[in-house]
């Protein structure tokens, strides 16, 4: 915007401004009844919906899902759908990094005097894209299945050990058979990649995100060598042979 | 502009002197009416009302008149509500979040206690805890609507680009409640929610590892993390909230808020202004 283009804006806005009618009690009025209706949905979804209350924090092991409040779910879900881990870094800082820069920087960049959004068609293509994608992602993020459930076939020896995987929420991050989710890598055929020492070495030395399970193998180290036995055995062999 | 402003409420008109009340009792004794009665005159007035009393102390009607009465521009519509609806969501967080402080106790050992303590024992507090808990998902909503009615409507434009920078700045930061707040009740899920959004934190370049350390408060993920994020999320974010809405208000009373972009003056106003 020149300065020409500023004083028309300002001088238009001063008659708009003119013709309008007083803050109070129209504009009060119109706020209040919104307040009214917050304040309604906000009691009836803590009614309908009530204040859960889970199983306590327990820092060494068994059943949890690491699911953040649901206006997050677009931030895990992009951390899946960029696979390839030398670009995680861009997935869970670049992207929404340089997008908030974007954000914040809006009205620098965008200098236009035209304000009528169907032409800044720019504007709104972008404006339109990035809802979708957001929405996309916190959706596909929302779908994600339970992570606490292993459904492929396993040999009796190992039971206890898939027990305690499950209830490790290793799904909330890998995909073992058809259950789990991506964030990790699959762990369907670990076995064949990484022996028993690696694998005991990985979940005490994780890299991040993966949470270290070195609570688990102090405060319980039987149930931490069935863990271990169970993800050694993940091999396509011995899927095959059930 | 001015001779359009309609007259003030009548609890805010000045009280009509009392003077003329005072004649008979004040010139009973026979002498001049004399300074003692003129300061009981005054003192009179002065105390005539509670606004009266305020306002001959601070000043403050002339403001608050000229902010009731000033214009909104023509076109307002509901989406102008979304702001102040935002606004209003704050304050039952800041109110719901105050009750829940008086129960809630943020160490490892009691968190959790304290919180099945509210949900299961405390007079309405499942309710309290409930409004706390979707009253967030309320103010998310209500701020990113805001967020899209006003770039929709180009506001963040010329003069109030400000206003704009200021926003993002509270989105951000109603975000990091979100965030800091998961941790509070101390469940298996807010625990590990937690535990891993701050294990991606650690994961960024170069200031990462700082970032984790300090909100975990150390290298493990414990009581100290609790004690901090209990800190940030009840004091040092509400309090930057607060004083960022208050800059965002001002600009709102200084500058106004737009009309709807598809309004136009007609040319026979422009003219007329003079230009
Ligand atoms: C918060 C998400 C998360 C959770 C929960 C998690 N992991 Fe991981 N895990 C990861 C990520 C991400 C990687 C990849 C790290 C890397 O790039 O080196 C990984 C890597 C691994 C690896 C090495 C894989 C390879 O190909 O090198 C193994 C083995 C593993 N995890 C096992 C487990 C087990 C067993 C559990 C449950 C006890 C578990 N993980 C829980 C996120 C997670
Ligand atoms: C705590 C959060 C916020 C509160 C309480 C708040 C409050 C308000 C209020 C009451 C108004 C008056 C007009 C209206 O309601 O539309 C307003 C205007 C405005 N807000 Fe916000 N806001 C918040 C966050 C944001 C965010 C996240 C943005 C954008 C990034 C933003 C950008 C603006 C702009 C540009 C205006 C001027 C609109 C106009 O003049 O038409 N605000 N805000």
């Amino acid at each position: 915007m020149n300065a020409r283009e500023k004083e028309q804006y300002l001088r238009e806005y001063s008659i708009l401004k003119g013709q309008g009618k007083p803050f109070f009690p129209y504009a009060v009025g119109k706020d209040g009844a919104m307040a009214a209706i917050t304040l309604g949905v906000i009691i009836a979804m803590a009614i309908l919906f009530g204040a859960e209350l889970g199983p306590k924090a327990d820092p060494t092991t068994t059943t949890y899902s690491p699911r953040p409040e649901w206006y997050f779910f677009f931030l895990f879900e992009l951390l899946r759908v960029i696979k390839p881990p030398e670009l995680t870094l861009m997935a869970t800082l670049g992207v929404p990094t340089i997008c908030l820069i974007l954000l914040l920087l809006l009205p620098f960049y965008d200098r236009s005097a035209e304000r009528h959004p169907l032409k800044r068609p720019i504007a709104m293509i972008g404006a339109v894209a990035t809802v979708v994608a957001m929405a996309y992602l916190s959706i596909i993020g929302a779908l994600g299945g339970p992570p606490s459930e292993i459904e492929i076939p396993v040999a009796a020896q190992y039971k206890p050990g898939a027990d305690v995987t499950a209830a490790s929420g290793c799904l909330g991050c890998h995909k073992i058979g058809e259950n789990g989710n991506t964030l990790g890598p699959n762990l369907t055929e670990i076995g064949d990649r990484l022996g028993r020492d690696a694998i005991a070495r990985t979940l005490v030395n994780p890299t991040a995100p993966m949470p270290s399970y070195q609570g688990l193998k102090q405060e319980n180290p039987e149930q931490f060598e069935e863990l271990v036995d169970f993800i050694a055995s993940l091999k396509k062999a011995s899927e095959e042979g059930g | 502009m001015s001779k359009l402003t309609p007259p003030l409420p009548k609890f805010l008109r000045p009280a009509p002197s009392r003077s003329h009340e005072d004649d008979g009792a004040g010139e009973g004794n026979g002498g001049e009416p004399g300074r003692a009665g003129k300061v009981r005159e005054s003192a009179a007035e002065g105390s005539a009302n509670v606004v009266g009393w305020l306002d001959e102390r601070s000043g403050i009607s002339p403001i608050v008149r000229a902010q009731f009465y000033r214009k909104v521009p023509k076109g307002t519509n509901w989406f102008y509500t979304l702001g102040s609806a935002t606004l209003f969501a704050f304050v039952s967080q800041a109110v719901t979040g105050v009750f829940l402080a008086m129960y809630y106790e943020p160490d490892t050992s009691r968190a959790y206690e304290s919180a099945a303590h509210i949900t299961n024992e405390v007079f309405l507090g499942e309710l309290v805890r409930g409004m706390h808990r979707w009253g967030s998902t309320v103010m998310i909503i209500l701020i990113f609507l805001h967020m899209a009615r006003t770039f929709v409507f180009g506001a963040y434009k010329y003069p109030r680009e400000l206003q704009w920078v200021i926003g993002v700045v509270l989105l951000v930061l109603t975000l990091a409640m979100g965030l800091t707040g998961y941790l509070l009740p101390f469940d298996q899920r807010s625990f590990w929610a937690t535990t891993v959004a701050v294990n991606l934190n650690a994961s960024a370049p170069v200031i990462g590892p700082y970032l984790a350390d300090f909100m975990r408060g150390g290298a493990e993920f414990g009581a100290a993390s609790l004690a901090r994020f209990y800190a940030l999320h009840m004091l040092a974010i509400p309090g930057l909230i607060a004083a960022l809405i208050g800059a965002h208000l001002y600009l709102v009373a200084k500058l106004g808020t737009t009309a709807p972009p598809w309004l136009k003056a007609e040319k026979k106003a422009l003219r007329q202004e003079g230009i």
